[in-house]
Parts: structure tokens; C-alpha cells; sequence
């Protein structure tokens, strides 16, 4: 009999309704989980969920995504060494406050580009070097364009999103797979209270689903809804003097 | 952060505008807690208004975590949230089941104890509260304190079946049952008539598991027709060769959604007679006894999602009671004899016999239940005040988590345990605290 095993993942942003699902996902396919979040051990309820329903390791791991001199400890020491790494950090703020505190929009950017964008980057660092493993970033349509609403936050998933491209071009023949994704709309806490359109939200579930058959597939970018895809094509392609005017 | 929602319960009547928040964490619960005029809500199966919040509904689906499990007691601790599928699905391949369940596994772990539900197992092993060994309850203060069966606490007893209006119920020990397969041994019995049902009943006591489809248009001598199938868990050699290597698991089945609500025509007098005509004739010709697995056996309806919409946009409300075992006889022939001549003929009747139950609040009495549900419409509204009184003049009591309508004074009538919750409630400030559509009606 030969014993299948599962490489192990790690879930940056485990804390999240996304990083949860994702992290169940993976363990109910068999694979051992690490998760990783700030004030980790609050986790431990999730950590024994995850291990008694679907029968794999677990393990929690303390991760400040704000705290890039601690990065390359963090790489070094991890165990067990993760073979697919997915980051789901991420945080919307305040788009008027970020329009005037350059604080707060700098925490925006930190959060969801800086942070996210160097950590994934010494992962797959070090598997180039092994010349295997997964990086999945988890981005978002806001990043596709600029809008009043949301670009603070937007700008910051567009970095995300290039670097990701940019990681993807470098290590394609290193036998590392660069996932990126973008969920749209989607049912979590970040969202709870918003009016969103049923058609072209997510469940977290589905998030998880989608992400864990990309991988599986080695897709290189997804739209969670398919939908998203056409929507998003629909508003790159407005000319600048049109879309400058509208209210999307 | 709160998000408006218009919630209904399954029976999607009454619907309600709802301030609705998803708790993720014991702090969160703790703070809503203190929020006034809060209920829990788990999966929304309660068929009418007990999950539509006073001010504001926690929805606890997101507090679904397995805490632990000891295999060598069965316990299980879980949070609220959890659903009896996911118990199914983690702990059946171990060779573990709910104890009890009713008739849908979508049901919450909260939801529940709450409403202490009922399985066809009842009269053998009483309702799910029986298998509840603690309950973490966050009361009006905030704060959270755990409840044990072996410490008698009134409190705990008032929580089984007190729909979610002494508090918060965060998380539960429950016992599961040890089973060998998944599959169960299911014998009909077919009863042309309301005496032979109920006799049948009385000769099946030692059967694990009876419940009895009824065919509420039959009238006459045939009143009360009914098939009654009994099941058994089935050992490891009783299962099907094919099967036998793995016992716990058995193929799962495509599940088919309602797609979209029927027009409110399309289940009438007619078509329900004729549904209820060929379901007997079905059940006339089958063998006696079949091998089916676990979830065609209890949760037929879940194979179809969504089937709350056959009964279209308007919605539909069940009535269920227990009639004393002394009047329960005059009691069903009254209720069927009424059903039938209105012609408002219910999709699904179910007839069982409860086993003894002393509880606080719990539903179940010893004698007999029976299930109805119908279009939600002006006939079948004066059709079931008629089954109300029909119901009060039998010294019977209605089951809240399928009520969408009784009025307080007919349920208070009922029941003389509601005053005392009320009372107990007005004394902890508990009614202010928790409260749904439906206790505000009920006046609890």
C-alpha cells in the first residue's frame, strides 16, 4: 500500500471568514494546515476544528503582516515547511479617512500590498531554490481600476496583483506556480452591513472551493464568479473621459 | 456591524425586517447579548417567526466550530452553529450518529436544544435535550455560564426547549450514539385506518424508530390511513454485500433544487389528492421490509433543496400538536375529520406516538403528534383556529418551532407552563433582554 501525503499549507490572514474556509478546504483534501495570524493563539478553537473534522495536523503560528523585519525569521523557522502558501490578508478601511490621514492610508497600503507582496516574495524565494511549491495571492477586482470609492485600498491591490504577475513571469520556469485571485464580492465580515448584488457575491466556501481547484489546475489568475470577469472587462474598457464622470 | 435583511422562517411566513449581525466569537456574543430584545438564529428551519429577532437577530452560523470529541464517551462539544450535517458527515464515518434528529439534518446544534426537537425515535429515547449533558449560555449580562444536566439547574431545563429565550446558547455537550453502518433496516406497516394506525403504534414500541405517513383526505372508514415505517440501525452483516467492506458510508445521492416558487395554484385540492392517493397505493405493493441508508431513511426532503417553494411565493405554515394519550383518538379523528372536509389537504402528514416527557417547557407529551402543513391563505388561517380548538378541547399543546400564527391566548390556554416561563422570565429580565416575533406574539 503506498500512503499518499498531503503537503502541508499555510494560511496567512487565517483570522478571516476567507482564510478559515480556505484553511478547511485544504484540510479536508488531507493536507496539514498552518495558520498563521496576529494574537494567534485566539485561534485555537479553529485550530481544533480544523484538526478534529477532517483529521489532519494543525498548528497555529503568531504573523504580524505590518512587521516586514520579522519576515525573514519567519520564513527561516516555520515548521513544517509549507508547500503552498496562501495569503489572504487584507483590509478595507476608510476610503474618506484615507483621503485625508496619511496614516491610515498608509496602513491601507501596508496591509494590502507591502505586507502581503514581501512575505509571499521570501516564500517563494526559498521555493525557487527547492524548485517546487504554490503561492496563492489572494487580490481583488478593486484593483482591476481606480475608482472614487475605494482606491486607496484599490491601489494596493493593484500593486498586489502586479507583483504577483511579476512573480508569476520570473519563477514560471522554476517549477513554482504563482495563483493570483480575485473574489469579487463576498459574504464576510469585511462586507457584513453592505447591500451587495446576490448574483455577483460569494460565500467564503465558494471562495475556498475556487481557490483550491485553481491550484489544483495550476490557473495562473481567477475571478471567483466568472461574471466577474465580463464585469470587470466592461469597466477597464470605459475611456478615461467617460469614466472620470461616473459613479461606479 | 448590523445589516438589514427581511428574514421568514422555512415556512417563509410571516416575513419580518430584521436587523441581523454574524457573531464570530465569544466576546462578539457576549457584547449582542447585552444588545435588548436579541435572538439566536441558527439555520432558519424553524418553520414560522422564533428566529426573527424582537430587535435584533444573531445569525450563528458562523459559530460552527467542533471543539472536541471523546470516543470512548461519545460526547461531542461543539458551538452553537454547528449543523447536524456536518455532525453526520464528520462523525458517521467514525461510527457515530445524533442520538436524535428531526426531520431535516440542516438544522443547527443551537437550534436544537432550543427548541428541543424531537426524532421518530421518541418514544424509546425522548427528545434531543435527553442527550445535552451542558449548555454555555451568555445570559442578558453578558455574561457566559455553563449549565449542567447533573447540576440541576432550573436555568438548564428552562434552556431544552425554551427557544432560545433564556440566553444565548454558544456551545453544547451532546452524546452521540455508537452505530455499525449507515444504512437502516426500514419495515411499512400499512394501517387502513386511524384505529389500526394507532394500534400499530402501541405494538412497535420496542422499534427503534416509528413515524407514519397519514393520508389526511381519506375520509369515512378509511380516516386516518396511514403507513407506518419503523427503522432499526442496521448491524454490519445485515448490510448489502456490495457495502459491507465499508459499512459507514453509503452513495451519496445528486441533490435536486426547487429552482424557482410554484404558482400558487399548482398544489391544490386536486393534486394533493391524487399525490396522497398514489403515495397509499405505493406503500400497498413495496415488500415489508428494505435496507435504505441513513439519509433517504430520516431526511427525504433534504434530497430536494429548497422544497419549501412548492407552496410558492405566499408561503406555507405547519400545524403540529400532541394529544394526551387518553384523548389523543377522539382528538385525530376531530382534526382529520375537519382537515378533510375543508379539502385543504396537506402535502405531508405525519403521525407519531411521544414517548413520557417531564420537561419545563419541551413540547412533547406522552400520547400522539400529528403534522400538517398548508398553503399560507386565508381558508387554511380559519381552518387552523379550527384545529386549535379542536386541539384545546383535547388537552393537546402546539409545537412552537413549527408555529407561525397561535395567539397568546390560545397558547397560553394550552399551555399553563407558559405563564410560569413568563413569570421566571419577567423576574431574571430576561424578556427584555431576549426576545423574537414570535414571544412578543405569544406574550412570553
Amino acid at each position: 500500500m503506498t500512503t499518499v501525503t498531503f503537503p502541508p499549507v499555510l494560511v496567512i490572514g487565517a483570522r478571516s471568514d476567507i482564510g478559515r474556509a480556505v484553511a478547511h478546504r485544504f484540510a479536508a483534501a488531507g493536507h496539514a494546515v498552518i495558520l498563521a495570524a496576529r494574537r494567534a493563539s485566539e485561534l485555537e478553537q479553529d485550530r481544533a476544528d480544523i484538526s478534529l473534522r477532517h483529521g489532519v495536523e494543525a498548528t497555529l503560528v503568531e504573523f504580524d503582516v505590518l512587521d516586514t523585519g520579522g519576515m525573514a525569521d519567519f520564513v527561516a523557522q516555520i515548521s513544517p515547511e509549507p508547500q503552498i502558501v496562501v495569503s489572504v490578508v487584507g483590509a478595507m478601511g476608510d476610503q474618506a479617512e484615507s483621503e485625508s490621514s496619511p496614516a491610515a492610508a498608509a496602513l491601507i497600503m501596508r496591509t494590502n500590498y507591502e505586507g502581503p507582496a514581501l512575505i509571499l516574495g521570501l516564500f517563494a524565494e526559498r521555493m525557487a531554490k527547492a524548485g517546487t511549491g504554490t503561492i496563492v495571492g489572494v487580490s481583488s477586482v478593486a484593483g482591476d481600476r481606480g475608482r472614487a470609492s475605494n482606491y486607496i485600498y484599490g491601489s494596493a491591490k493593484a500593486g498586489f496583483t502586479a507583483f504577483l504577475s511579476g512573480l508569476r513571469n520570473r519563477l514560471a520556469d522554476k517549477g513554482v506556480h504563482v495563483l493570483t485571485v480575485k473574489p469579487g464580492f463576498v459574504r464576510t465580515k469585511m462586507t457584513e452591513g453592505m447591500d451587495l448584488p446576490k448574483r455577483l457575491t460569494a460565500a467564503p466556501e465558494e471562495v475556498a472551493d475556487a481557490i483550491y481547484a485553481a491550484v489544483g489546475k495550476r490557473h495562473n489568475a481567477i475571478y471567483v464568479r466568472p461574471i466577474w470577469a465580463l464585469v470587470m472587462a466592461v469597466i477597464r474598457s470605459i475611456p478615461e473621459p467617460i469614466f472620470k464622470k461616473t459613479q461606479l | 456591524m448590523m445589516r438589514r435583511e427581511v428574514l421568514t422562517g422555512w415556512g417563509r411566513y410571516p416575513s419580518k425586517p430584521c436587523l441581523v449581525t454574524a457573531p464570530r466569537t465569544e466576546s462578539e456574543v457576549s457584547t449582542l447579548a447585552r444588545h435588548g430584545g436579541v435572538i439566536a438564529r441558527g439555520n432558519g428551519r424553524a418553520y414560522g417567526d422564533s428566529a426573527l429577532g424582537g430587535a435584533a437577530t444573531l445569525d450563528m452560523r458562523r459559530m460552527n466550530r467542533i471543539l472536541s470529541f471523546d470516543p470512548a464517551t461519545g460526547v461531542l462539544v461543539a458551538e452553537a452553529g454547528l449543523l447536524l450535517a456536518d455532525i453526520i458527515t464528520t462523525f458517521l464515518p467514525r461510527g457515530w450518529f445524533p442520538y436524535v434528529t428531526p426531520g431535516t439534518k440542516f438544522v443547527s446544534l443551537g437550534g436544537a436544544i432550543a427548541s428541543d426537537v424531537h426524532g421518530k425515535n421518541h418514544h424509546c429515547d425522548g427528545a434531543f435535550g435527553s442527550f445535552v449533558e451542558w449548555v454555555d449560555l451568555v445570559g442578558a449580562d453578558g455574561k457566559m455560564r455553563r449549565l449542567s444536566r447533573s447540576d440541576n439547574d432550573p436555568l438548564f431545563e428552562w434552556t431544552l426547549g425554551g427557544m432560545g429565550l433564556t440566553g444565548v446558547i454558544l456551545r453544547a455537550a451532546i452524546r452521540l450514539r455508537p452505530v455499525e453502518s449507515g444504512w437502516i433496516r426500514q419495515r411499512t406497516i400499512v394501517a387502513p385506518n386511524l384505529r389500526a394506525a394507532m394500534a400499530g403504534f402501541e405494538e412497535a414500541q420496542d422499534a427503534t424508530y416509528s413515524v407514519a405517513w397519514i393520508d389526511c383526505l381519506a375520509t369515512g372508514c378509511a380516516l386516518g390511513r396511514s403507513l407506518i415505517m419503523l427503522g432499526e440501525h442496521a448491524r454490519v452483516e445485515e448490510v448489502p454485500d456490495a457495502f459491507r467492506a465499508s459499512p459507514l458510508s453509503t452513495p451519496t445521492k445528486k441533490k435536486r433544487t426547487v429552482p424557482f416558487d410554484a404558482p400558487a395554484l399548482a398544489l391544490n385540492r386536486y393534486s394533493v389528492k391524487a399525490f396522497n392517493a398514489l403515495y397509499w397505493r405505493k406503500g400497498q405493493g413495496g415488500p415489508e421490509e428494505v435496507l435504505i441508508d441513513w439519509d433517504s431513511y430520516f431526511y427525504p426532503l433534504d434530497a430536494i433543496l429548497g422544497w419549501n417553494r412548492i407552496y410558492g411565493r405566499r408561503g406555507f405554515v405547519q400545524f403540529q400538536c400532541a394529544l394526551p394519550l387518553d384523548r389523543a383518538e377522539a382528538g385525530l379523528i376531530a382534526l382529520l375529520t375537519a382537515t378533510a372536509r375543508a379539502g385543504q389537504g396537506s402535502f405531508l402528514a405525519v403521525l407519531k406516538r411521544f414517548g413520557a416527557q417531564d420537561s419545563r417547557f419541551s413540547f412533547p407529551m406522552e400520547g400522539f403528534t400529528l403534522a400538517l402543513d398548508f398553503p399560507a391563505n386565508p381558508k387554511t388561517f380559519a381552518l387552523l383556529d379550527q384545529l386549535d380548538r379542536i386541539t384545546l378541547a383535547h388537552g393537546g399543546r402546539f409545537y412552537l418551532a413549527k408555529d407561525a400564527r397561535l395567539s397568546a391566548s390560545t397558547f397560553h390556554e394550552a399551555d399553563p407552563r407558559a405563564a410560569q416561563y413568563r413569570d421566571l422570565r419577567r423576574g431574571a429580565g430576561l424578556d427584555h433582554a431576549f426576545a423574537s416575533a414570535q414571544s412578543q406574539r405569544l406574550l412570553l
